[in-house]
């Protein structure tokens, strides 16, 4: 398979001195704590962008903080690129490593350490996944908002390092507007704390600077987030439309009239049959497009605010409304949504993009985005989260044929150029990682870029940490 | 004698930035100059002021967002906001009553301080509102990051690190920021009579409650009587603020005044005294009082927030109040500033950051404004600067003594 996008080409210093480092690390970690065999290192040549893999040198496994530190202040004294792992989901490439580098991956840090529910707060391990902290302070009425699709399995650490979002984002904000603080190890092994249980900390906002920063200045151990109470009940409503361009321009009319529901996603009609297939969801399949939109409250609050988003909704000519009767019917219509990319996953191989846009070109960018794809001879289906304007297309090929590959990376291409054309940025929550990387220059001017790249170096002079990724390879600085 | 300049344009701030660099000449970088007073005092060879840049780029009331340059009128933008009904979650604010200074306030100001207010606990503070910034950096390039939409993980985040930076990575020229519909209604749930401990239990009980209180403050009864020229129920008032549809704020009100009443007697105000409220406890009316005896802004945990006061009030003269459900304690000291003091119980508590904000010349001149960091930290953020401003020419001073 060709590969459009290139990785650093490998240190042959590193590669020369593989039977040493591992040696070395071995050292360094408990024993069963680093892989170096070829068929244990398989599992991590890749992660959900699965058109590119690469064997890493070695996998270290840390158990502690002052491990994930050992093997970093090794690694960068002896010039080894690092790649941190989380649960390995990422859709951009962020955790694909590089012949050269050792993985660390955080799997074993997953110790929830502390509920406090008096100050709304849990402080657990990188490792941790997304819906684990939920779970643990259901019972107390209590949830964390950020959830990502992948939630069952993506963990803390890397929602950190993409700063996730999720489709209530909406309502409750993104990974950073709910991270309070982290333990961080910065590339030559110092351990420094950013935040805590405090909401406000002196200095600059690093802990902004690190949520989204791809792994890229430092490696999270641990986290602090934010709690809330649960609304005391949730429904998700379907509502059908005639055609894509109707149900974009309802997002946009919903907002305008100052509505904020808890969630309002978006499926074409490939996404509602694709879907509805894997989770017998019951989407209606005699519409082009269907919104869900997630109200929350009690049951007078819920209906109140349905009022108003039917009123909007009867004017762009809605077909179906459909209310969900139980709570199971409401589970199943969140799991065909939240298993789009899997149950997409089944029919054909995918690239999923992530560009968003300003509401008011919504209906523009899916219409273009259907002739972008069909111009290069592909399916698209279109499932997102639409009242932020953070787009998904998934472009179907095959990843066997080469030049549909190419093809589908190039109509993904122009798909994020039109976003930022229109307003709107190449990625809303998946990453840059090594997807996305050579488009940064259309959103960003070169001293844009470089003032990006300083403050990375800042942290990380010697672009140790996750160095294929984000940023475009050629005009970096000088190591 | 101090040259001011005011550049009307990004290029005119780009070309006074490079020729100060070039000559090591040190800039002040002020907005309107109501929050001068705002972290350590600073002298510079000259100032530079954004005021001339001024004006709302775009609104676009559908998409929630507004883009403006950076010396344009705080008022100006909340006046345009009001008129389709929206406004800044955030509540930024405003510095003139304690510190006594005069003059408007500017947007980028706002940014530039992370100036935020009650509904930060919930809501966010400016930073979590930003979308993207212009700014010009200590070479004079113009920069830009962000954009103008909700979600964007593109690239590292320096619109956070510019929000708060107090002008010492760059001047910012222009802002884009989130805002929200006003909610149609608003009422506030009083409870009378709890002491620090008991209204910290009731503000936590609060947030576990399915109401969205979108305010948690306790005013102890030495403060009372300077809110809402005293028509607050006699004793400490613990008072919690409910937003949105008045059939839905009406229900919470019932619900939370069932969830409370265990704690003391509950009363509600209404929609405007819940405005003038939660505006005078942003702008801290107690401690707006001419004087300028050391006022502290501490972030601490919600729990931690009366036992720090309780801790302090062994030891020296000290008048408080509480806002996010605790968590920032408004600290006024009778004489001395007792930094030592705040900063070593704020550290036993668990941590935080202790802010000076308001103190005479000689306190401010010997106690750092902002907590003091880790020697890590330190040392990145000098390194940060470094890559920012290579000639520390903006506001040099200001957050630390190398920064």
């Amino acid at each position: 398979m060709p590969e459009m996008i290139g990785f650093l080409k490998p240190k042959q210093a590193v590669l020369d001195r593989r039977q040493e480092i591992v040696a070395d690390l071995k050292d360094l970690l408990p024993k069963g704590c680093l892989i170096s065999e070829e068929r244990e290192l398989k599992p991590f040549e890749t992660d959900a962008f699965l058109a590119y893999r690469r064997l890493p040198l070695a996998v270290a496994l840390p158990e502690t903080t002052e491990q994930v530190a050992a093997v970093l202040k090794y690694c960068s004294r002896y010039g080894v690129p690092v790649v941190p792992r989380g649960a390995g989901t990422s859709l951009s490439g962020g955790a694909i490593p590089q012949e050269d580098a050792v993985v660390i991956g955080l799997s074993k840090m997953s110790r929830i350490l502390d509920i406090d529910l008096f100050n709304r707060t849990a402080t657990v391990q990188a490792g941790v996944t997304n819906l684990n902290i939920s779970e643990a302070v259901s019972a107390d009425g209590f949830f964390y908002a950020p959830d990502p699709s992948s939630q069952l399995a993506c963990t803390i650490g890397g929602n950190i390092g993409m700063n996730s979002g999720g489709a209530h984002c909406l309502k409750y904000g993104v990974t950073t507007n709910n991270l309070l603080g982290v333990k961080l190890v910065l590339f030559d092994g110092t351990v420094i704390e950013l935040g805590g249980k405090a909401l406000d900390a002196a200095g600059y906002d690093l802990l902004g600077l690190v949520c989204g920063s791809e792994g890229q200045l430092g490696i999270v151990t641990e986290a602090t987030v934010r709690l809330i109470a649960k609304p005391e009940g949730a429904r998700p409503v379907l509502f059908g439309f005639a055609s894509s361009e109707a149900a974009g321009a309802c997002v946009a009319d919903v907002i305008g009239a100052g509505i904020i529901p808890v969630a309002m996603e978006f499926m074409d009609k490939p996404a509602i049959e694709i879907c509805e297939a894997f989770a017998l969801a019951g989407y209606p399949l005699d519409v082009e497009a269907l919104l869900i939109v997630e109200v929350e409250g009690s049951e007078a609050e819920m209906d109140a605010m349905l009022q108003r988003i039917i009123e909007v909704a009867r004017r762009h000519g809605v077909t179906t409304i459909r209310e969900c009767q139980s709570a199971l019917e409401a589970a199943l219509i969140w799991k065909g949504r939240k298993s789009a990319f899997g149950a997409t996953g089944r029919i054909a191989d995918y690239i999923c993009m992530d560009g968003t846009v300003p509401l008011s070109q919504l209906s523009h960018v899916l219409r273009k985005t259907g002739e972008i794809v069909a111009g290069y001879g592909l399916r698209v289906a279109n499932v997102f989260h639409a009242g932020d304007g953070n787009m998904h297309p998934l472009i179907l090929y095959n990843i066997n044929d080469p030049e549909d590959a190419a093809r589908a990376e190039a109509a993904g291409n122009d798909i994020l150029k039109l976003c930022v054309d229109v307003g709107g940025c190449l990625t809303g929550e998946h990453g840059v990682g090594i997807e996305k990387r050579d488009l940064m220059l259309h959103q960003y001017s070169r001293n844009d870029l470089d003032q990006q790249m300083a403050t990375r170096a800042a942290f990380d002079p010697e672009w140790i940490l996750n160095p294929s990724k984000v940023f475009p390879l050629e005009g970096r600085p000088a190591a | 004698m101090i040259v001011h300049f005011e550049p009307a344009s990004e290029e005119g701030i780009a070309s006074v930035v490079r020729s100060a660099a070039a000559e090591r000449v040190t800039l002040a970088i002020v907005g309107g100059g109501t929050r001068a007073g705002l972290g350590n005092p600073v002298r510079t060879d000259r100032t530079l002021s954004t005021r001339r840049l001024s004006g709302i780029v775009s609104y676009n009331p559908a998409e929630m967002t507004m883009s403006a340059l950076a010396g344009t009128p705080l008022a100006e933008v909340e006046a345009a906001l009001r008129a389709k009904g929206q406004m800044l979650s955030f509540e930024p604010m405003d510095h003139r009553p304690i510190f006594a200074t005069s003059g408007e306030p500017t947007i980028g100001g706002v940014f530039a301080a992370n100036v935020s207010g009650p509904r930060r606990y919930v809501a966010g503070a400016a930073r979590d509102n930003l979308l993207g910034v212009r700014f010009v950096n200590g070479a004079g390039d113009l920069i830009k990051a962000g954009g103008r939409v909700m979600k964007n993980v593109t690239g590292l985040d320096l619109v956070k690190l510019m929000a708060g930076s107090y002008g010492t990575l760059g001047i910012l020229t222009e802002v884009t920021f989130k805002v929200l519909p006003i909610p149609p209604a608003a009422a506030t749930v009083v409870v009378s009579g709890l002491n620090d401990a008991e209204a910290a239990a009731a503000m936590a009980e609060t947030m576990a409650q399915p109401v969205e209180a979108s305010g948690a403050a306790h005013l102890p009864e030495s403060v009372r009587g300077r809110f809402l020229d005293g028509a607050l129920p006699d004793g400490a008032a613990t008072v919690l603020r409910l937003e949105g549809l008045a059939d839905s704020v009406d229900l919470r009100v019932e619900k939370l005044t069932a969830a409370l009443s265990r704690f003391g007697s509950v009363s509600r105000l209404d929609a405007e005294a819940t405005r003038l409220l939660w505006a005078e406890i942003r702008d801290v009316k107690p401690y707006a009082d001419g004087t300028r005896r050391p006022l502290w802004r501490v972030s601490v945990a919600p729990s931690a927030g009366h036992q720090l006061v309780a801790a302090l009030r062994l030891q020296t003269g000290v008048d408080a109040f509480y806002d996010w459900q605790g968590g920032l304690v408004w600290l006024r000291m009778e004489a001395d500033a007792e930094a030592e003091l705040v900063r070593r119980y704020v550290g036993a508590l668990g941590g935080g950051h202790a802010g000076l904000v308001r103190a005479g010349d000689d306190v401010r001149a010997r106690v750092p404004a902002f907590e003091p960091q880790a020697p890590a930290v330190v040392q990145l953020t000098e390194r940060i600067r470094a890559r920012f401003d290579p000639a520390r020419i903006f506001n040099p001073g200001r957050m630390a003594a190398n920064v």
